[in-house]
């Protein structure tokens, strides 16, 4: 009888699991996959419909989690093999080297100071550079410096900098061995690359960026210091468009998308909200098929994004974007439903709303586990009504939303997070009393 | 002999929250001028693990027996400073924070000279509070291993089970006469089809079985005192009153279904205009045969205006029904604003079974927007390729049902698409109205101390971060009572209340607020007007003295405002201390 469990991935919804198993009495391994936990909260800049700072109410989950006695966290790791059933599974982890000496590094950041060599900057959507030994972000826990041997240049400076004797640039990849009870899944969503639509012509125009990269623009820890400007010159954008469902409710074969990702709606009228609220006199549209504010709250705040912030809502699934050369405006092409006339309409910059989808690399992580995947990748329930939190294999629990759309937000991510420390709690506690 | 305060102030930049507007460095030379001050930094990030060791290590060399943390706001990121003032060896309530974001940085964001003088203010009040503070204890109380589960519904029962299986016991009461709540009024699910017994009779007989759970029906709460851990409830049913002593109390009561006032698309005058769940009824009982069409109108009572005000007065005069009736007073011209979730997929299930069985009858369905939200959109899909038709209309301009000459229902309404009016004979006219609060509620809430939000569901602790837990301590929500959801999300929250709860069960002991009344009893007259005046029922007169259960006592401080004698003092909030933060105020060093 183990009585530890292992969470894969440390989002919001796997460190709310990791928490309630741990304080349960569980002994729990957090294992993610980047050198940081967190997940895309960490990345966001504010929460719908209350307008938390996403960082300020994540941060002090995040420092609680790392500091649990009896959480251990398993960061910059994979889950290699699997074996074994419900109450007795064997677990292989493949702990990447960080070329950092986990005991000594103090996250002091000299060695960033003085390393030349620099790579695009993941945590802030590639939006400006981040050196070859980093930080993930200020916040990131736990508190270790990284190289990027893809981006290092071999030069030995960080090695001479340090105070602490920290950098082993020979450290290789360890493997690790657990002893686990139940496993819980949290390994959250990757966002659709839009270039794929190529009529949007995302990564062609210059001033077409994704909601990701804009939650980064807004967000004072981001690239520009959370100040909103548009990437061709740098100005601030006084009119701005949201297109929501770019590849959601998409039947095309080659995106094959047909679900609603369900955030989208809501998101974009926080950040349409957050964008007057850094400037006041810009323009805000959104483009929507239909318009799908469920969730606690939030129609009561469409209704004041109309009334008192002044947003534009165009039911239209616009069909093109073109580019003015001369400004590098984004020009989009749309259908008014109830004239049926064509309108062409400059922005200074355009947001696409992408599809959420299943995180890369979910599919091996499936096949390691044996848990079934469904149509669009997404983690497989036993029965999306009468179990929704557990997976096709018995001792193993999902939430968040690697089961995909089912989950929605923040709130419903940490409910089925609390709720799966629950499903393990009972079957490790049947198994005891049998 | 009380030591000599040395005080530690670290004051910290937030990335640029605080930083970009705040000359920060000032104000650390500043804290380092003032009196008791021994130590002052400042960090990027205080809240960072490095913030923290800065701390632990500024303690330890500067010998701090008391620290100021100049940065954010207490409610999110107090504990944590607290905990690392402990893990130092520094009482957690020898802490005091300054918020100089919110309350300067952000505020002031265009003022950084006024910004920098207003911060270096805050924190010379926190350093003077701070010397004043005087260590505390947080009480410990046993948790009872057993939680009183309100409402068998799907949330109750799935809560009541999971808790049962993990060995505590479950009383679990039901004001009807059988289990099973909203749902069993329902015919099929969405979007599986399966029948709703098929979730339920298995669901019922595990709770019937189990024998960690006594389970009560038609039966309600008529009274609760006590606290997190070791809650008295008083259970009247069908054999009288009954007293349980619980740990955790769990409400999963549910909601109601909206139903429309008499004349409402003339609901209540022509029969043949019915709401969705008594098409679920008659689904059930095969009653709806081969109609010629079946016309759908949604959001009847959600987003928009069509509460009457007689609708409120079956409602009972309290303070919190008082709430109510302002909250529904206001819906009076807009309706529910929220959007009750389920009854598009609803609607969507119940064409399709209209379909499945009569395949020639015109479904139609009208609606403002589609909001078929998560991967339902599949379900979306398969109603219309059973060729169910769905027109968007003019919101604003509700549908008119009418009777022609012959007798026949017909709906008219404005396409969207066209602008154009277009007219339906119908057999059938379906309702799609929302879930709304029950009226019980009001009273259950009200007793359990648990706040009502202004869409009058029951608020949870955080809208994002505590989605389960209440402001009331071992008092934890599922199910629909703070929000409409479908039978899965309904299982999944009583999985995660029933988490919750057995953590308090399973740790049998908990720690909680440390921050409490006192009372002078030299100074009390025993008057009872704090008893009077507490929400809480912590304070009792007892041989002319007031004293007070400090386990009850949730530290608002009331009492000690209304004391007439100034008998009662907070801790950590004593008017010495309090005093001497508007006196740093008033009194500016260079």
């Amino acid at each position: 009888m183990q009585k530890a469990v292992m969470v894969i991935g440390a989002g919001i919804d796997g460190i709310q699991a990791s928490m309630d198993l741990a304080n349960k009495g569980f002994k729990v391994y957090l294992v993610e996959k980047s050198p940081s936990i967190g997940g895309r909260m960490a990345q966001l800049d504010k929460t719908f419909p209350t307008m938390d700072c996403s960082m300020c109410i994540l941060a002090p989950k995040m420092i609680e989690c790392s500091h649990h006695p009896t959480v251990k966290l398993l960061t910059y790791s994979e889950v290699k093999e699997v074996k074994g059933s419900p109450g007795n599974f064997k677990v292989k982890i493949l702990k990447k080297p960080r070329y950092v000496d986990e005991a000594k590094c103090t996250g002091c950041g000299i060695c960033a100071q003085s390393c030349p060599a620099e790579a695009p900057n993941e945590f802030d959507e590639n939006i400006g550079v981040r050196k070859a030994v980093y930080m993930p972000f200020p916040q990131a826990i736990p508190r270790i410096m990284v190289i990027d041997k893809n981006g290092c240049v071999e030069c030995g400076l960080c090695d001479k900098v340090c105070p602490a004797k920290a950098v082993n640039r020979e450290q290789k990849p360890e493997e690790i061995q657990l002893d686990v009870g139940a496993i819980v899944v949290a390994t959250g969503f990757d966002m659709f690359d839009p270039s794929i639509i190529p009529q949007y012509g995302y990564k062609r125009y210059k001033n077409v960026i994704t909601a990701m990269e804009l939650e980064r623009l807004l967000c004072a820890s981001g690239p520009t210091g959370g100040h909103l400007i548009r990437p061709s010159d740098g100005k601030i954008p006084r009119h701005i468009a949201f297109i929501q469902c770019v590849g959601s409710r998409d039947r095309r074969e080659w995106i094959n998308h047909s679900y609603c990702s369900s955030i989208c709606c809501k998101y974009a009228v926080k950040d349409a909200v957050l964008i007057k609220e850094h400037e006041p006199s810009a323009l805000v549209t959104i483009f929507y098929i239909d318009m799908r504010a469920f969730g606690k709250g939030f129609q009561e705040f469409v209704n004041r994004a109309k009334s008192e912030f002044g947003i534009e809502f165009i039911r239209s699934n616009p069909g093109e974007i073109t580019e003015d050369q001369k400004t590098s405006n984004p020009i989009i092409s749309f259908e008014d439903p109830v004239t049926r006339t064509v309108h062409n309409v400059a922005f200074d910059l355009v947001v696409l709303c992408p599809a959420l989808i299943p995180t890369q690399g979910v599919e091996k992580l499936a096949k390691t586990l044996g848990v079934e995947l469904d149509n669009y990748g997404f983690v497989k329930l036993k029965d999306s009504v009468k179990n929704p939190l557990d997976t096709t294999v018995p001792g193993i629990f999902a939430c968040g939303y690697c089961v995909g759309p089912k989950t929605g937000d923040i709130p419903d991510s940490i409910t089925q997070g609390s709720a799966t420390a629950a499903r393990v709690s009972n079957i490790l506690s049947d198994k005891e009393a049998s | 002999m009380k030591e000599e305060p040395r005080v530690g102030v670290f004051i910290c930049h937030c990335g640029i929250n605080i930083g970009g507007v705040v000359n920060v460095p000032e104000v650390t030379e500043y804290a380092k001028s003032l009196q008791n001050v021994k130590h002052a930094e400042n960090n990027l990030y205080t809240c960072s693990e490095a913030g923290l060791a800065a701390i632990k290590e500024a303690i330890k060399k500067h010998k701090l027996n008391r620290v100021v943390v100049a940065s954010c706001t207490p409610r999110t990121h107090e504990p944590l400073f607290r905990s690392a003032c402990e893990e130092a060896g520094v009482n957690r309530y020898l802490f005091e924070m300054a918020n100089i974001r919110e309350h300067c940085s952000w505020v002031h964001a265009h003022e950084p000279k006024e910004a920098t003088k207003k911060a270096k203010d805050i924190v010379r009040m926190a350093v003077a509070k701070a010397a004043l503070l005087e260590p505390q204890t947080e009480p410990e109380v046993d948790v009872k291993d057993a939680s009183l589960v309100i409402g068998a519904g799907i949330a109750g029962m799935t809560a009541a089970l999971s808790m049962a299986n993990q060995g505590f016991k479950v009383h679990l009461i039901e004001k009807e006469k059988e289990l099973g709540g909203l749902t069993q009024r329902l015919y099929k699910l969405y979007p599986t089809l399966a029948d709703s017994s098929e979730i339920l009779e298995p669901l019922i007989k595990s709770v019937e079985a189990n024998r960690n759970i006594e389970l009560m029906t038609s039966t309600t709460l008529k009274d609760v005192t006590g606290y997190i851990g070791n809650f008295d409830a008083v259970l009247t049913g069908p054999e009288g009153d009954k007293k349980v002593n619980v740990g955790t109390i769990i409400v999963a009561s549910g909601s109601s279904n909206y139903t429309p006032p008499q004349g409402l698309y003339q609901y209540g005058i022509y029969d043949h205009v019915i709401t969705q769940i008594e098409l679920d009824e008659m689904l059930s009982k095969g009653k709806i045969g081969h109609p010629k069409r079946i016309v759908m109108i949604q959001c009847v009572g959600a987003r928009k205006g069509e509460i009457r005000p007689s609708d409120l007065e079956a409602f009972p005069k309290s303070d919190t029904a008082d709430l109510l009736r302002k909250i529904l007073k206001a819906r009076k011209e807009e309706g529910w604003p929220y959007l009750s979730k389920i009854c598009c997929m609803d609607a969507k299930k119940n064409a399709i079974l209209v379909k499945e069985k009569s395949p020639k009858t015109d479904v139609v369905i009208l609606f403002g927007d589609l909001r078929v939200y998560k991967e339902y959109e599949d379900f979306y899909r398969k109603a219309r390729d059973l060729e169910v038709r769905f027109i968007r209309h003019i919101e604003e301009v509700s549908p008119e049902i009418t009777k022609t000459s012959e007798g026949e229902l017909q709906v008219a309404t404005f396409d969207a698409m066209s602008g154009l009016e277009v007219k339906f004979p119908a057999d059938w006219v379906v309702l799609s109205t929302p879930l709304i609060p029950n009226k019980d509620e009001v009273m259950l809430a009200r007793m359990l101390k648990i706040p009502i939000g202004t869409d009058g569901f029951l608020m949870e602790a955080h809208l994002k971060l505590r989605p389960v837990d209440t402001n009331v301590d071992g008092v934890f929500i599922a199910g629909t009572v703070s929000g409409p959801k479908d039978v899965s999300e309904s299982i999944i929250s009583g999985e995660a209340a029933a988490a919750r709860a057995s953590i308090l069960m399973g740790n049998k002991k908990v720690r909680t607020e440390a921050i409490t009344a006192v009372v002078d009893e030299e100074l009390c007259i025993g008057c009872g007007l704090c008893e009077e005046i507490c929400p809480y029922g912590a304070p009792k007169v007892e041989e002319g003295k007031s004293k007070i259960l400090e386990i009850l006592c949730r530290g608002c401080g009331s009492c000690s405002a209304e004391c007439p004698r100034q008998a009662i003092t907070m801790r950590h909030f004593g008017d010495h201390q309090l005093l001497a933060q508007v006196k740093a105020l008033l009194t500016p060093q260079a």
